[in-house]
């Protein structure tokens, strides 16, 4: 187990900085999640901690210990990549002994070791089998199994769940959290599934276009993002965003929004009041936004365009004058499209963003 | 017409066509081997027969006596087997690094491999013959060896280097997390992988030296050193051709190249690498 430092990291194709100036630290034990839409360069970070490929600029350290000119082998670092990897003309026994084989392990030992993570990861029956004749979420424990068997400083999961059925994965991200957690290995893992990043993170890192944007647990991307990318990336459906003009009325600031208006308390006030006459971006998530049950004069109205009856949760897209957004409900149908129903707002869930994205509060 | 008609007819035809093309493929050799049972005087009755009236062996005891069969042979299969062995190991080296690795003028080496596919064999017999001739490997082994595993090479590394594209990056980088050298990469992962390929260009080179008569005929002057395809081609003589003995000297000569084919085979299956990754 040891804790990772990336420093500066800069990893550069051609002309495009697919990791540009990165810091980040995981800690002893820890299961980071790096989470981004493709091409962030979340998966070259990960080959890049793993000695994959070779930065441009800055440091890499696994507990103090500078690991940039270690190849992977050194490292003990072990990787599950997203197409599992599986070496195909070897059966299941082979794969996973083929670590130990490389560093030199006797048959008995090996033997020893593998029949242990096979019956840990429930996989005992199928070791005689071939990659080709398994199931996706059998190869996937393989190549959990070949991970786990030598005892590695850090495990690097590139995407471990994206081929599996939407059944298997959230039965095998509970399965990975209880592992990891068991096996205590410093642990990354790199996904573009923000509702898999929430489940199994200890803490997320988002990135885009290479850049490091927020890190922090679960929690803190949810109710505080950073910016406005952050803010829509997390979460399903996405935070809605609407523009609107900081003005002052009666001695409180107010959110124009054009079709309504919000009136925000006064210590938040405070935050914006440089901002006065400037163009703001409110941010608000669908299950901020109530819908009152009956019409409210000093409510705002909306007209119901849509229901998505997921269950248990209902989506509703409401229409403000112009604005659309997305609502979460959770009662039962008493809505229909077409109605015209009264909304609020929750006041102290309220995000505020610059035209640029960043966060004001 | 009923559809079910017309996927009968549809049959049918497809069953015609490749019994027609069957037949034309596999009626010479039949006649071959029909040939080298038969006496000289049945082999030119008229109207011929495929089923020899009285079968004899005599042909097949004359042709492996009358003339040094044996060394032929021997020669055929020495010659075959080493260039195979050096077209499979230089080949599947290439076929990786090209297919692999980065370094400079990697694109325009590899087509400059490709292009000597475009030149026809007859015009480099003289060059060929004077740089042999050069190096004093006339009437050798190496002789015929070294131009054949040279003319065997381009196509090979094509071929190869089209398999190992194919194997997906991340089983390379996964047998690098493991702690496997590049030399163990390319042993126990690469080159089991790309089996398909080598049997492949392993069965083209074989039968490329077992055949290869202009030049084996060119560079090849003591009886001794004869292969099998110029030996042969003595039965054919100027004013007689001696068609049993010829047919009797081929069947022998058609059974190694068959052997190697069944050997091969069974590593054509294309889809050695289902399972490898992905669900």
């Amino acid at each position: 187990m040891v804790e990772i430092k990336l420093v500066n990291l800069t990893k550069r194709f051609g002309n495009v900085v697919a990791v540009d100036h990165l810091n980040l630290t995981v800690k002893h034990g820890e299961l980071l999640v790096l989470l981004g839409p493709s091409g962030c360069g979340k998966t070259t970070t990960l080959r890049l901690i793993a000695g994959l490929e070779s930065p441009d600029e800055g440091e890499i350290y696994f507990d103090n210990t500078l690991v940039n000119d270690m190849s992977p082998k050194d490292r003990n670092v072990a990787m599950v990549f997203q197409d599992y990897a599986l070496y195909p003309h070897m059966t299941a026994y082979d794969n996973i002994a083929f670590p130990l084989r490389n560093r030199g392990y006797s048959e008995s030992n090996i033997r020893r070791k593998v029949l242990e993570v096979a019956e840990m990861l429930n996989i005992k029956e199928l070791l005689n089998r071939k990659p080709r004749q398994l199931s996706g979420g059998q190869k996937q424990r393989v190549a959990l199994a070949r991970a786990i068997v030598r005892e590695p400083n850090v495990f690097l999961l590139d995407e471990p769940l994206s081929n599996l059925d939407a059944k298997l994965k959230t039965q095998m991200r509970v399965e990975l959290r209880k592992l990891q957690k068991r096996l205590g290995v410093t642990t990354v893992y790199v996904t573009h599934d923000q509702a898999e990043a929430m489940s199994i993170g200890d803490r997320i890192a988002v990135m885009k276009n290479g850049k490091l944007l927020q890190v922090g647990t679960p929690e803190e991307v949810y109710e505080n993002p950073k910016n406005m990318f952050v803010a829509s990336f997390i979460g399903s459906p996405s935070m809605n965003f609407i523009k609107c003009i900081v003005k002052l009325r009666n001695g409180f600031y107010v959110l124009d929004c054009g079709d309504f208006k919000i009136n925000i308390s006064y210590e938040r006030g405070r935050e914006v009041d440089v901002l006065e006459g400037e163009e703001v971006i409110l941010g608000i998530r669908p299950e901020d936004i109530t819908i009152l049950p009956e019409r409210s004069s000093n409510a705002i109205s909306a007209s119901i365009e849509l229901i998505e009856p997921l269950r248990p949760d209902m989506l509703i897209h409401l229409r403000i004058g112009n604005i659309k957004i997305v609502a979460r409900s959770l009662s039962t149908l008493l809505w229909k499209p077409d109605d015209h129903v009264s909304i609020s707002f929750n006041l102290r869930k309220l995000h505020i963003f610059r035209k640029n994205g960043e966060k004001i509060m | 017409m009923p559809p079910k008609i017309l996927r009968y007819l549809e049959g049918f035809f497809i069953y015609f066509i490749l019994l027609v093309g069957a037949w034309i493929m596999i009626f010479p050799f039949l006649w071959m081997v029909s040939t080298s049972f038969k006496n000289q005087y049945e082999a030119f009755s008229f109207p011929p027969s495929l089923i020899p009236q009285k079968p004899i062996l005599e042909n097949y005891v004359q042709a492996l006596t009358i003339v040094p069969f044996g060394r032929w042979f021997l020669n055929s299969f020495i010659v075959a087997s080493v260039t195979t062995f050096l077209v499979v190991v230089i080949s599947s080296l290439a076929g990786y690094i090209f297919a692999r690795k980065e370094f400079r003028w990697k694109e325009p080496l590899f087509y400059m491999f490709l292009m000597t596919l475009m030149i026809p064999g007859m015009v480099t017999i003289i060059p060929n013959f004077i740089l042999i001739r050069a190096l004093g490997l006339m009437d050798t082994y190496l002789g015929l060896i070294f131009p054949y595993t040279s003319w065997n090479l381009a196509m090979s590394i094509y071929i190869l280097r089209g398999f190992f594209s194919a194997i997906p990056r991340s089983i390379e980088d996964s047998a690098r997390i493991d702690g496997c050298s590049e030399l163990g990469i390319f042993l126990k992962i690469m080159l089991p992988l790309a089996k398909p390929g080598i049997a492949t260009i392993a069965i083209f080179s074989f039968l490329y030296g077992w055949d290869e008569f202009t030049w084996a005929l060119t560079a090849t002057s003591s009886s001794n050193m004869r292969t099998l395809a110029v030996g042969l081609a003595l039965f054919h003589g100027k004013y007689l051709t001696l068609w049993t003995l010829l047919s009797a000297g081929m069947v022998i000569a058609t059974i190694p190249p068959v052997i190697v084919f069944i050997l091969f085979q069974k590593y054509f299956i294309p889809n050695l690498m289902a399972g490898a990754v992905k669900g």
